[in-house]
């Protein structure tokens, strides 16, 4: 990835995530309970399911540019660095695609 | 990689030790913040996956640990939330001269607190009135 591609997506997902994250925090702990049905009766919202995708494929997203620059920083050879990049790669796209489809699950009917 | 540029060795700077420990601390949060949502996936498809999966789902979440590295995420996510306002802030060209950016640093590590502070009050207060 070119620098100033980086440097451009994790601006654009800050300003996302700024928004995303407070609605998430507030939405979260303004529920009654966190009791399961309470839970799956918010999360099948439409703007709910859709925010919360947004939320965690964006944070992902951001979360792997973050650590990126952590790994180039402080993980020394190109062998171990080319490693931990795989593998950070690997868990942020997974965090992203569980997440996403657990919420689509639930909000299409599917986790009754 | 080999392509991306490097920035100027750290020791070309004169660093000041607020400025290491705001943006060390920005950095740390970052992570912190990376391994709840790790936590907030398990969660969704726990709940996804049934009753028994969130019934275990959340009581692995309640333990005294667990409730430790919650708290620590929610506290990493204000702090890196105001951070993060103060870098898209610094992109506009604005705020960056010396005695701008220290009155920031203060300014988020108050408000942080204030915020930890207000959160608490209210996850601890709404959960003695259920």
């Amino acid at each position: 990835m070119k620098a100033v591609q980086h440097w451009w997506l994790q601006r654009l997902t800050s300003v996302a995530l700024v928004p995303l994250t407070v609605w998430f925090v507030v939405s979260v702990l303004s529920l009654p309970s966190l009791d399961r049905p309470t839970v799956i009766t918010w999360m099948s919202g439409t703007w709910t399911a859709l925010l919360l995708i947004a939320f965690v494929v964006v944070g992902a997203w951001h979360s792997r540019l973050g650590i990126q620059v952590i790994i180039e920083d402080y993980v020394h050879g190109a062998g171990n660095k080319a490693l931990a990049l795989a593998l950070s790669a690997f868990v942020h796209i997974a965090v992203a695609a569980v997440g996403a489809f657990a919420v689509l699950r639930i909000a299409l009917g599917g986790a009754a | 990689m080999h392509e991306r540029p490097l920035s100027p060795h750290l020791s070309v700077y004169r660093m000041y030790r607020y400025t290491l420990l705001t943006s060390f601390a920005n950095r740390m949060a970052g992570v912190a913040i990376s391994v709840g949502f790790v936590l907030l996936a398990y969660w969704l498809i726990a709940l996804a996956g049934g009753a028994h999966a969130y019934a275990q789902a959340s009581a692995l979440l309640a333990t005294a640990a667990m409730k430790i590295v919650l708290a620590l995420v929610l506290m990493a996510t204000v702090y890196h939330l105001l951070a993060g306002i103060r870098h898209l802030v610094w992109d506009t060209g604005h705020g960056l001269e010396r005695a701008q950016s220290q009155r920031s640093a203060w300014l988020i590590v108050g408000l942080s607190i204030v915020l930890v502070l207000l959160l608490g009050w209210w996850i601890l207060g709404s959960r003695s009135h259920p």
